[in-house]
């Protein structure tokens, strides 16, 4: 197959960046799309080039780590996947693809595709955890969960933490990202001493990121690559302001 | 403590049972008011680095974490699928911390030590505590509590789960107990940071020198010892189940400072992953073993039937079935489709090799749900390996319900690793390793899901307890990075970047990287053989010399450069990967994963003639190879040196290992 690539190239942090076209040629359907970008910077690095940089690691959809908007949708247009996951066979011979990074005010951009979502790190530092230290830990089968909440808590838990969400918002939200790990923790018997805490905490980190405030457009839900539901936000909105009062009253 | 060969494992004495105790009760302590004035260095985040950076950190240490990925959270354990085992016997069915030590024993085909193992198997349940407390998501019973699986290898459900993502959410329970200890400020992160050398001051490990990805800073960290979590070398393989950064510098690196690799010749093939399907291939996924429990493994009986499935003239689910050969069932009926990896990885081997195999290339055989389906209907096929049937559809196109799965064993795991004593301690005063970087606990083959058990046994129970006894006879901070140790290691890695940077060959990193990983895939792959190794060790020189005359690394060194990142792992693979090929050439028995040719059952055994085990099967030479071949790296092109460990079995006598 054969396509024309459009895609953002940026040298450094505060360089000036812009879009460069390349042709993909040859590329089996059956290639991934990073294994589609290996090909091209094969072909750039033996013409004398610098490759097209970006993140990835795991390509099997896990770790997280790669993170492009293609053709203006974070992780491409074929639902419920992470770009490593997406394959050739998804698009027609003879496409144009724009590829650029995922794009927030709070993931600044390092290299070309590349970008820092270090902000995600210090909302999980500010409360996204239970706090037990290692050896004081009671025996497992002693707290039962009702299967349902685990499982709640588990469709939230599966989150990678790779961006999309923000990426796909028009105001930048970290709203899904912040209100899947809330609901992981919050909905567990273990995790409910710290729940006020940890929704203030959390929310209040992600406001000082430069995160934009969710405005309800549910673009976050459509690109999830887990899936998230959007109900995890309003599950956070109310813990927020249960504990806003909360945190007033006393 | 007694001493094995020529290496010192630091086994306590005593009886198998005690001696974890024994050993806690008689190890150094070190003050709470003076824990902080002790500084660790821990490189790695998965399970077993961050488990071990926030549990020192909470016991009041001041620990300094760094990872090449933009956060701890991505670290390669999240890919982990399946589950963990732990002796709690939730079940009832029989379950036990001896049955879990024996067990993984048997399943490393006795080339393990059996003190390391017990107290794998008794920690274990710690494990599952810590990781509920943390709030991973494991599955659960209507009941509210917790469900167990059974996996490849064990006749007891004892396997714990989250759905297929269970070093994810176990992943993600250490990482936010890091984050914590991050927010707390006892541990400071360096992401997307590369260890490049190891620092020895008067023969002790105290320091790193690093280079910042993001900047090329290249810098020097101090600390009173170092601790690797660096995890595995599959990537030698260039085709792996591992993440396209999973590499060997840092082990390597240390191994070059004088720290003995352990058994590198032990690699875990997976049997469950789906085929190759061309040279552009950039690596291979993995299906979780735990497909096994309800998927059925067959290649069809003839080769003409299989010549037909190739070219598509033929669908699976058309072969009747008189046509289909259960293998694994046939030649295993106790175990069945759950037999150990190295077993069935073989097994399909065989089958291909006669001419049997499926996919395009050949290289494939079928994991077939059909029965099941049938049996418990698709939606609880579905609750129970949804995501897993998704993830084949979207990389093969092909619909896993209705056409059975193709599936062929790749690289995985290695068991392998620098060597260490009891204390996780290596050769090297202060040099500490964890996880999969270190070779202690998987014998020559590991059994599902305990992987995950050793990376957090090691992390969150194992090394605080061990740690104080090389710490207590250290003077905190007394090494700091002016020391003039670090002037030489940094300027070795200045130089080196310098020379990679200055090469200005032709052909690109990957390029070498392939070449190397399909000449070890071959020659020191599935089977070995001497010739093949030999042919090997010949070669890979070669492959190594023109990659320091003809690679090009486009770019600076001062700004993110991914190829220099990968040139630099590729560097030491092509090193390390003849140190491999010499342990296996050296290991002249087949044991677990590692199988050569020449040594495996025939009709003229006495255990083949008695029905015990079937000719084709790996032969152990206890008598000459029960020991740990520790190797100490000499320069590039000459033969490493080996020293052994002698691994005594004092409560389990070594048996042939038999699955039928």
């Amino acid at each position: 197959m054969n396509f024309t690539l459009k895609v953002w190239r940026q040298r450094s942090p505060n360089a000036k960046g812009q879009i460069e076209t390349y042709e993909a040629q040859d590329i089996p359907a059956d290639a991934s799309f990073l294994e589609m970008l290996d090909i091209v910077n094969e072909r750039i690095v033996e013409g004398g080039g610098e490759p097209i940089h970006f993140d990835h690691d795991c390509r099997e959809g896990i770790c997280g780590m790669c993170s492009l908007t293609i053709n203006g949708i974070p992780h491409g247009k074929d639902s419920g996947i992470t770009t490593c996951q997406l394959h050739m066979r998804k698009f027609s011979d003879g496409d144009t693809i724009f590829i650029e990074p995922f794009r927030a005010r709070a993931f600044p951009i390092l290299r070309d595709l590349v970008v820092d979502r270090s902000a995600f790190d210090r909302i999980i530092a500010a409360g996204g955890f239970i706090s037990v230290r290692t050896g004081s830990a009671v025996e497992a089968n002693s707290l039962p969960v009702p299967k349902d909440d685990a499982d709640a808590s588990f469709d939230a838990a599966a989150c990678i933490g790779c961006g999309a969400c923000v990426a796909a918002c028009k105001n930048a939200s970290a709203m899904l990202f912040v209100g899947a790990k809330a609901a992981h923790l919050n909905l567990l018997p273990q995790g409910k001493p710290e729940k006020d805490r940890r929704a203030l905490a959390m929310v209040r980190q992600m406001d000082a990121e430069g995160f934009g405030n969710c405005t309800n457009q549910y673009e976050c839900e459509a690109v999830c690559p887990k899936s998230i539901s959007a109900t995890v936000i309003a599950k956070l909105n109310r813990d927020y302001t249960v504990a806003s009062v909360k945190e007033a009253v006393c | 403590m007694s001493t094995n060969g020529s290496l010192n494992s630091a086994i306590p004495a005593g009886p198998l049972a005690g001696k974890w105790s024994k050993h806690k009760n008689d190890s150094k302590l070190i003050n709470p008011a003076n824990k902080r004035k002790y500084s660790i260095i821990v490189v790695g985040s998965g399970l077993a680095g961050g488990s071990a950076a926030a549990t020192l950190s909470e016991l009041g240490y001041r620990v300094k974490c760094f990872c090449y990925q933009d956060s701890p959270r991505r670290a390669h354990s999240i890919a982990a699928q399946g589950g963990i085992n732990a002796a709690k016997n939730y079940q009832n069915d029989g379950d036990s911390v001896w049955r879990l030590f024996y067990d993984t024993l048997k399943g490393g085909d006795f080339r393990s030590r059996e003190a390391n193992v017990y107290r794998l198997a008794e920690v274990s349940a710690n494990i599952i505590d810590q990781c509920v407390a943390q709030g991973v998501p494991f599955a659960r019973e209507y009941g509210g509590l917790l469900d167990n699986r059974s996996f490849g290898g064990a006749q007891v459900s004892r396997t714990f789960y989250a759905r297929g993502q269970t070093g994810q959410q176990l992943l993600i329970g250490c990482y936010q107990a890091l984050a914590k200890e991050i927010a707390r400020g006892g541990v400071t992160m360096f992401p997307r940071t590369e260890m490049l050398d190891l620092v020895l001051v008067d023969g002790h490990a105290k320091g790193i020198i690093v280079r910042d990805l993001v900047t090329g800073e290249i810098s020097r960290h101090a600390a009173d010892c170092v601790i690797l979590a660096t995890g595995g070398y599959g990537n030698v393989f260039f085709l792996s189940t591992n993440a396209k950064g999973c590499n060997v510098m840092a082990a390597y690196r240390a191994a070059k400072r004088g720290a003995y690799f352990a058994n590198p010749c032990y690699t875990q093939i997976h049997p469950t992953c789906i085929p190759v399907s061309g040279d552009y291939q950039s690596k291979l996924t993995l299906m979780s073993e735990s497909l096994r429990n309800d998927g059925r493994i067959w290649a069809p009986k003839s080769p003409e039937v299989a010549a037909k499935l190739r070219k598509r003239e033929m669908k699976a689910a058309d072969v009747p079935e008189d046509q289909r050969d259960y293998y694994l069932e046939r030649k295993y009926p106790s175990f069945g489709n759950l037999a150990p990896r190295d077993i069935s990885s073989r097994s399909a081997k065989e089958a291909c090799d006669d001419g049997r195999g499926v996919a395009a290339t050949g290289l494939g055989v079928y994991l077939d749900f059909r029965d099941a389906i049938q049996r418990l209907g698709k939606d609880a096929i579905s609750a129970r390996y949804g995501n897993l049937f998704q993830m084949y559809e979207k990389i093969s196109g092909d619909d896993p319900y209705s056409m059975p799965m193709m599936i062929y064993p790749a690289v995985h795991y290695t068991m392998g690793g620098l060597w260490v004593d009891y204390n996780l301690m290596s050769n090297i005063p202060g040099l500490h390793v964890l996880g999969e970087a270190n070779f202690s606990d998987h014998g020559a083959n590991r059994l599902g899901a305990s992987a995950l058990m050793q990376g957090l046994a090691d992390g969150y129970f194992v090394i605080p307890a061990t740690l104080p006894n090389y710490l207590a006879g250290e003077k905190p901070g007394a090494i700091g990075t002016e020391d003039p140790a670090f002037d030489e290691a940094e300027q070795a890695v200045r130089a080196r970047v310098d020379r990679l940077m200055a090469v200005n060959g032709k052909r690109t990193v990957d390029s070498f990287h392939r070449e190397l990983g399909l000449l070890v895939w071959d020659k020191c792959g599935m089977a070995r053989n001497a010739a093949g190794l030999r042919e090997a060790i010949e070669k890979i020189p070669a492959i190594r010399e023109e990659f320091w005359e003809n690679v090009r690394i486009p770019g600076d060194s001062r700004n993110l450069n991914m190829e220099l990142e990968k040139a630099g792992r590729v560097a030491d693979f092509l090193e390390f990967a003849e140190m491999m090929c010499h342990d296996a050439l050296d290991r002249e028995e087949s044991c677990g994963g590692h199988f050569r040719e020449e040594y495996q059952f025939t009709e003229a055994d006495e255990a083949v003639k008695s029905g015990y085990t079937n000719p084709g099967e790996a032969k152990r030479r206890d008598d000459e190879y029960a020991y740990v071949a520790a190797w100490e790296a000499g320069a590039p092109g000459s033969k490493p040196k080996l020293h052994k460990e002698t691994l005594e079995f004092e409560n389990v006598k070594p048996s042939v290992r038999s699955y039928k």
